[in-house]
């Protein structure tokens, strides 16, 4: 199958990023400029692939004339545009950002199948959150295994909702979503279901590989065991994209 | 940092820990001969010393705050040490001690004092600790100066932030080590 041929109608734009000049196709985001080029941005709900929700503003970025901090991943290029990634404000909204990640579930590493194949573990250690300064909230939430291949660790769970979209926009399927709000916000299979009675899973396993984190994991895997492959996505997305 | 001799004064203790941090401490093996003429271990269940010296350079605490005399130590520790380093996950962010924290602590006792017992099944109150509601990191209770996660940190890592420490300058832990390491 040959590769998707970019459109040619599209204008090229430059811009500054941490004082570097660079060039993007004007209907790129500047995290993809950034991926491409090789500048390190944080990111957790953004994958390649997937459609664009801007929640975990991880990827937040300082744009000249802006009063606000922007996510890399919602926002679009512009001719003239001057970005930088790495102040030292926005380290310290990131390392925040995910220090509220840790506190606000349980994230036991020392014991969770994903330890040392995590990103929500490998980006506090880039963050430098070497301790959560908040107190922790300490909230129970529940594990589903009831399906035969898969489960779900709501402890491990940061509500990026990569699940959620590869499941609808890459599988078809649909089975994830979201539910509730604040605390009590959670993913569902098939309106709350247990997984293993859900009637639209294909089983097809690709939430597995996307999550993160240890929430959605391989039935018996130990500590440390669970590796991720996500090497499928973007190579699905491109050829479905282009049908 | 040195000491007012010519060593660099360390206590260390336990709190909620299963000790695995300071089985790690013994695990820089040989280093521990050519540390052991930099610093001198004053307090530690390392050693035979009862009592923590009133005044030490370096305090290192491995566990996690769980019950009234972790409570009791950790702030003993803060009042005599002048650098306080958290030693491992459970000293960091409470780890598995504090998997108990989403259950009512009366619950906690009585699943491990009476359901999952056979034979005489008590609750014990004499000679040990009362327990905290919540389990705690270190830091949440007294001010911590260094953070060392892992569980446990490799030997490397514990020698790594103490020649750094020694040597005067402040380690970079992050650089070595994370949590669940």
């Amino acid at each position: 199958m040959p590769l998707p041929v970019p459109q040619t109608n599209v204008r090229v734009v430059t811009l500054k990023v941490d004082g570097q000049d660079y060039s993007a196709r004007e209907d790129e985001t500047i995290i993809e400029v950034c991926r491409e080029n090789k500048i390190p941005i944080p990111s957790l709900c953004w994958m390649d692939g997937l459609s664009v929700v801007g929640a975990c503003r991880l990827c937040v970025v300082e744009i000249a004339g802006s009063p606000r901090l922007q996510a890399a991943c919602a926002t679009r290029v512009r001719e003239g545009m001057v970005v930088q990634t790495n102040t030292d404000k926005l380290q310290r909204y990131r390392r925040t950002i995910v220090e509220l990640l840790f506190a606000e579930r349980n994230h036991i590493c020392s014991v969770c199948v994903s330890n040392g194949h995590c990103e929500l573990q490998w980006l506090a250690q880039t963050c430098g959150v070497d301790h959560v300064r908040m107190p922790y909230r300490n909230a129970g939430y529940s594990v589903d295994s009831s399906h035969e291949m898969f489960r779900v660790d709501h402890n491990r769970c940061v509500l990026c909702t990569r699940c959620v979209r590869v499941c609808d926009e890459i599988e078809g399927a649909h089975t994830w979503d979201v539910m509730g709000r604040g605390s009590g916000c959670q993913v569902v299979t098939d309106l709350a279901k247990p997984w293993g009675d859900s009637e639209s899973c294909t089983s097809c396993g690709k939430c597995v590989q996307v999550c993160p984190t240890g929430a959605l994991v391989k039935q018996g895997t130990s500590v440390g065991e669970m590796v991720k492959d996500q090497t499928f996505l973007s190579i699905l997305a491109r050829r479905r994209s282009h049908r | 940092m040195s000491g007012n001799g010519s060593k660099v004064t360390v206590a260390t203790t336990w709190l909620d820990g299963c000790s695995g941090c300071h089985m790690s401490f013994l695990d820089m093996d040989q280093r521990l001969v050519d540390l052991a003429e930099q610093i001198d271990i004053v307090y530690s269940p390392l050693v035979d010393t009862k009592e923590l010296p009133e005044q030490v350079d370096l305090g290192i605490l491995e566990g996690s705050i769980s019950s009234d005399e972790d409570l009791h130590k950790a702030r003993e520790f803060r009042a005599r040490c002048k650098l306080l380093l958290s030693l491992g996950d459970c000293a960091v962010n409470g780890n598995v001690p504090a998997m108990r924290n989403p259950f009512k602590l009366d619950d906690v006792i009585e699943r491990a004092y009476r359901e999952n017992v056979d034979v005489n099944p008590q609750i014990p109150t004499e000679g040990v600790p009362a327990l905290l509601a919540t389990v705690r990191p270190v830091h949440h209770v007294v001010d911590v100066d260094i953070f060392v996660p892992g569980c446990p940190p490799h030997a490397d890592t514990i020698h790594y932030v103490l020649t750094e420490l020694i040597a005067g300058r402040t380690p970079d832990p992050g650089r070595v080590t994370r949590f669940g390491a």
